[in-house]
């Protein structure tokens, strides 16, 4: 539809409208008006809410913002961990949701005859689309975070592929000691002579204890009942001995247990199946868009359907469906909803190393803030919005950047 | 190949090579592990409905077991996580959930179908070309931060307004208002976008003839242009309801967690959403009926939702046919 020649169909009509249809053209004027001011709403919403979280927020941004880690002292807090978290779980997300969401969106729309089974399956996928994400939520608890109570608990897995176990022990000097077990109930039987592992500390220029990652070997002594202990680091007392305080798992990056916990994998695969539905929709219109000729063009020429699919259906779309993937990408990160489902924890200090790692995501943090009462934190959520918005500016920046390289005219 | 050298860089070239009859056999052996591959790619999506309606359905069921269904549906009071005499009435929920929802539709759908009206009928391209994107980062911008404005800006204003109307707040710092007016921000560009894809699909000529005959641009739009993508709009309607009736952070941050059965929107409500946020945050344990009865919840919610889709996509199936 072409505007210019609307506009100037219109104006010819107004001009040639007699006198007493006046009050028509008032009504058309008034209505214009009425139309620009609620208009105007719209803008001017997302003004005010720019604005207000700029003012709130900004004083608060800074790298220590975004270096450090989030703390009860409102001063302190830092977004790092959300930060990365967000990024790790919306890699994975990525990582699935863009394979099997094109796949089906080819299938649907390059091989599968029209029928009722895939008139069925185009409906379900609109109404996977209209699914509360809450919902989505629930399944990947269900689903991922327990797998339907199959292999145990989170805490106790049935199933582990890698990991190191130790037994925690404190001994007479408080320092954990690590005992190498074969399983996590399992309770060794300490000795004297028993290699144990030790944390290194070391000390910084300015006198600051450093505890690094580094276990050092340290040689064990039992000290029998009813003889007086020394503080010494591998001294432990008999009775201290009897059972470990707790067990700890050291992950390999390769590490995975069955339930996959509240760990970035669960979460990630979470919002898999929230953006999937979206994901398929976009790539379908995506397919749809390229012309039917280049398709009748190379089947005429001998291709198969997967060589006229990869070759040149395929290439002809992908601006459009990368322009898809990248919009379910953002909705991906944004959301909150699944994610607080699985029951995350809400204070996270570490940054996620395995994919079996504890995690929390930006919207999660932000919504923590939010929250509570005190004007600190609500101006930390507020810095935390700005650093949402700009990581999701950033990507469709770089997204942008993409698709313009990969645009190629069609004919 | 021989003969003289092609261009390789064509596409059509390149495919002529790779169509020679060297080994149709793994061809065809190919093009079917393709087609299976794909078919498990589609087929992941049914998997994920199947699942979806199984898990619902089985923990919903547990959940009736302890509580009658009668109690389910016919009482009214809903406070599952206060000590001892625990009630179960979902309608508390439902009509937070409504109310929301009621006051977000009630600034979202006149103001989207206006807007719309205005982008695809009036608006120059030049300003088409600036509301346009402002209109997608809208859509872009994730709900908690709404939710961070429904608390921070919505709810403060709303408070001092009724203080300078009627001399003390109704509000308070939770209210459905504030939650609804935010949600109804969130849905905004929902219902702009697809109603305005709607009133462009009327053909050209619909408009053509109402101008020959002498209408101005509002007759155009209000008797012509909006009638005929009547169908389109009330979609874009029920897509942005069902949107409004999931959203979760918003309403978990700004409604409050009062579960009660109000129709007053300064009242604080607890939505459907909002008490799986409530039952959900933190470690619950799996086993207690408070945890089965958010699975309960959320049957009804997918319920909910499910409907509203399929009227919406009946009414566009319907709706496509007109001008074909």
């Amino acid at each position: 539809m072409n505007p210019a020649n609307r506009t100037d169909l219109g104006t010819l009509v107004e001009l040639g409208t007699p006198r007493r249809q006046s009050r028509r053209r008032l009504l058309d004027r008034t209505f214009l008006i009425a139309c620009i001011l609620v208009t105007t709403i719209g803008v001017l919403l997302l003004g005010v809410l720019l604005t207000s979280i700029l003012i709130q927020g900004l004083p608060g941004l800074s790298w220590d913002f975004i270096l450090q880690y989030t703390s009860r002292d409102p001063s302190l807090a830092g977004i790092r961990a959300p930060l990365l978290g967000s990024i790790w779980v919306g890699g994975i997300c990525a990582i699935v949701a863009l394979p099997i969401g094109v796949a089906t969106a080819v299938y649907l729309e390059e091989f599968a005859s029209k029928n009722r089974i895939t008139s069925f399956i185009r409906l379900n996928i609109s109404n996977l689309a209209g699914v509360p994400s809450i919902v989505y939520g629930i399944l990947g608890l269900t689903l991922f975070v327990r797998m339907f109570g199959l292999f145990g608990s989170a805490q106790a897995p049935a199933f582990e592929i890698g990991g190191d176990v130790y037994a925690i022990y404190y001994d007479t000097n408080g320092e954990a000691i690590r005992y190498p077990v074969s399983a996590r109930d399992e309770i060794p039987e300490v000795a004297t002579g028993d290699v144990g592992y030790v944390e290194e500390v070391e000390q910084a220029a300015n006198g600051d204890l450093i505890f690094t990652n580094r276990w050092m070997p340290v040689s064990l002594t039992v000290i029998p009942e009813g003889e007086e202990a020394t503080p010494a680091i591998g001294a432990l007392e008999a009775w201290s001995v009897e059972e470990p305080a707790d067990f700890e798992v050291v992950r390999p990056w390769y590490y995975l247990q069955f339930p996959f916990g509240q760990s970035v994998l669960a979460g990630g695969l979470t919002l898999m199946l929230v953006v999937l539905p979206i994901v398929i929709i976009s790539s379908q219109e995506a397919l749809r868009s390229v012309p039917m000729s280049l398709r009748t063009g190379s089947l005429a020429i001998g291709a198969t359907r997967w060589q006229t699919t990869s070759k040149v259906t395929l290439p002809a779309a992908i601006p459009m469906i990368m322009t898809g993937a990248i919009l379910a990408m953002s909705r991906a990160i944004g959301e909150a909803a699944p994610i607080l489902v699985l029951g995350v924890a809400l204070f996270i200090t570490d940054v996620p190393s395995t994919v079996m790692d504890d995690f929390t995501v930006l919207p999660m943090q932000i919504y923590n803030w939010t929250n509570r009462w005190q004007e600190e934190f609500r101006n930390l959520a507020a810095t935390g919005i700005i650093v949402l918005l700009a990581t999701l500016l950033l990507f469709n920046a770089v997204a942008v950047l993409i698709r313009q390289k990969l645009q190629r005219p069609l004919q | 190949m021989n003969g003289p050298a092609v261009d390789t860089q064509s596409p059509l070239t390149r495919l002529a090579t790779l169509g020679s009859p060297r080994s149709r056999a793994w061809r065809d052996v190919r093009e079917f592990l393709i087609r299976v591959t794909l078919i498990a790619c589609t087929s992941f999506s049914l998997v994920v409905t199947a699942l979806i309606i199984a898990i619902l359905a089985f923990e919903s069921a547990r959940f009736f077991a302890e509580v009658s269904l009668a109690e389910f549906l016919l009482t009214t009071e809903w406070s599952p996580l206060l000590g001892e005499s625990k009630s179960f009435g979902i309608w508390p929920l439902v009509a937070g959930t409504l109310l929301v929802t009621l006051v977000a539709a009630v600034f979202a759908l006149p103001v989207g179908l206006i807007t719309a009206i205005y982008l695809s009928e009036y608006a120059p391209s030049r300003v088409r070309s600036i509301l346009k994107p402002v209109l997608e980062v809208l859509a872009g911008i994730p709900t908690v931060v709404y939710g961070f404005f429904a608390v921070i800006i919505i709810a403060p204003s709303l408070q001092s307004i009724s203080k300078f109307f009627l001399g003390e707040s109704i509000f308070g710092a939770y209210s459905a208002a504030a939650a609804g007016i935010a949600v109804g921000i969130m849905i905004l560009p929902i219902v702009t976008s697809l109603s305005e894809d709607a009133l462009r699909a009327v053909p050209r000529g619909l408009r053509d003839s109402a101008y020959a005959l002498g209408s101005t641009r509002f007759d155009t739009s209000v008797r012509v242009v909006v009638p005929g993508a009547l169908g389109g709009i009330m979609a874009s309607y029920l897509l942005a309801i069902t949107r409004a009736i999931g959203e979760t952070m918003i309403v978990a941050l700004a409604a409050g967690g009062l579960a009660q059965l109000t129709i007053l929107p300064w009242d604080s409500v607890q939505t459907m959403t909002g008490y799986m946020v409530l039952s959900f945050l933190g470690d619950a344990p799996a086993t207690g009926v408070e945890y089965k009865s958010s699975f309960a919840v959320a049957g009804v919610l997918f319920l909910l939702t499910l409907g509203l889709t399929l009227t919406g996509y009946r009414i566009l199936a319907r709706f496509r046919e007109e001008y074909e």
